[in-house]
């Protein structure tokens, strides 16, 4: 549809322009009409459009999609540079990760076993410090033992001279002393 | 009051007589030198540095080049990269023929028909080729759009004819008369400012400091309209509808 409109607006555009140039042309001499000048237009229009366009084509052009490959290439590159350092951290965080969660099990490790140490040494020790406690409960138990029997061998020595010396003051008679002693230590070893 | 079609007036600067034919250095003819060096300069310094992050002209040298590209990848598709010198080239030359033009006293060779149609029969007779070459007699059943009722086709086949060799010169004049207009109406405008005193003389000075303007964006799109167009005749060239 549009390309009828353009046909219809240009042929009438056409019509337009000779009316206007076939009246206008003879009263003040439009110079775009004037013939003779045509050949020295085209002949400079070819001339300088064909130099520009084997400048264009051969140098112009060509050095700027160049210099647009290169940008487009270094872009392409650096964001390929940007993935693989990024892959590259990624590895680097996880080996990190994994470096930590050693050490901690590392460290938790040590503790454990320092703790363990040291409740065994404590145990040890203390094990060591009740024996010693006990040896010498056990030797002052010995020791007061033997100031027992030494202490009841006295006393029964003290009771038998009381008890002669008390027999021989009321009585008046001297009683045997290996009889009294006999009898107290009888006494003694029933009490006891 | 000058005459506001004066400045459309071709000079010869340097006569060259070639035989029978005139091939004079005229103004028009300047104007494309200069243009033609203008567009090499700029690519050529822009890019001189081949920066990775490019500097003012290096990005505008390469928007230049990704604006092209990018019409041609979407209008035409991968096939059209063959022809990206030739669009690219043809692009620069219009735009800065236009934008040259603009300076004061330059002139400007697109405002001129006999330029304009020339580049509009070599895109129409390039785009016909190759779609010749592409598709062989093929290529004439674009003529019968598809899916057209057979009973149509007497009626629809001379108006697609018609439509597709009024195709150079819609490009052409389409070009052509908007710099005209443009650089006449900014003449006459300019030509009432003296007139017209200290008084009078601001209002059509305004109109013509927005005209300039306008002017800027008209260089910019009658160059990018006959690129696209390019585009859009290459794309039926190579895939017909």
């Amino acid at each position: 549809m549009w390309k009828l409109k353009i046909a219809i607006l240009s042929i009438s555009i056409l019509a337009l322009l000779t009316c206007v140039f076939s009246t206008s042309v003879q009263a003040a001499g439009l110079p775009q009409l004037d013939i003779t000048t045509f050949p020295s237009q085209l002949i400079w229009l070819v001339i300088t459009f064909a130099a520009l366009f084997m400048m264009m084509s051969r140098i112009s052009l060509p050095r700027i999609s160049q210099v647009l490959e290169e940008r487009q290439h270094k872009i392409d590159d650096n964001l390929k540079k940007a993935v693989s350092f990024k892959e590259e951290a990624e590895i680097a965080a996880e080996a990190y990760t994994k470096a930590q969660a050693e050490v901690r099990e590392e460290a938790h490790a040590i503790i454990m076993e320092t703790h363990t140490q040291i409740t065994d040494n404590m145990a040890t020790k203390q094990a060591e410090l009740a024996e010693e406690l006990e040896a010498e409960i056990k030797a002052a138990e010995g020791s007061i033992i033997d100031a027992k029997v030494i202490a009841m061998a006295v006393i029964a020595d003290v009771a038998t001279e009381v008890a002669l010396s008390t027999t021989e003051k009321i009585s008046g008679e001297a009683l045997n002393k290996k009889d009294i002693s006999k009898v107290i230590t009888n006494i003694l070893e029933e009490r006891q | 009051m000058a005459n506001p079609l004066e400045q459309f007036t071709i000079k010869t600067l340097i006569p060259i007589p070639l035989g029978e034919v005139d091939a004079s250095l005229t103004n028009s003819g300047l104007f494309m030198v200069l243009t033609v060096a203008a567009i090499s300069l700029f690519l050529t310094i822009g890019m001189r540095q081949r920066l990775l992050v490019p500097g003012r002209w290096q990005s505008l040298a390469e928007i230049s080049y990704e604006f092209i590209a990018c019409m041609i990848r979407d209008n035409v598709g991968s096939e059209g990269r063959k022809y990206f010198p030739f669009v690219f080239s043809l692009f620069m030359f219009i735009l800065f023929g236009n934008l040259i033009g603009l300076i004061p006293y330059a002139f400007t060779f697109t405002s001129h028909i006999a330029v304009t149609f020339a580049m509009a029969v070599v895109v129409f007779l390039g785009v016909t080729i190759i779609a010749i070459a592409r598709h062989g007699l093929h290529f004439f059943t674009f003529f019968l759009p598809t899916g057209v009722p057979k009973v149509m086709a007497p009626v629809l086949v001379p108006i697609e004819i018609l439509s597709y060799l009024s195709r150079p010169i819609s490009l052409s004049i389409r070009l052509f008369a908007n710099m005209m207009a443009g650089h006449t109406m900014m003449k006459v405008f300019a030509g009432f400012i003296i007139p017209l005193g200290i008084l009078g003389g601001w209002a059509p000075l305004t109109v013509d400091v927005a005209l300039t303007a306008f002017e800027f964006l008209v260089a910019f799109l009658q160059a990018y309209v006959f690129t696209v167009l390019t585009c859009l005749y290459l794309n039926d060239a190579i895939h017909l509808h």
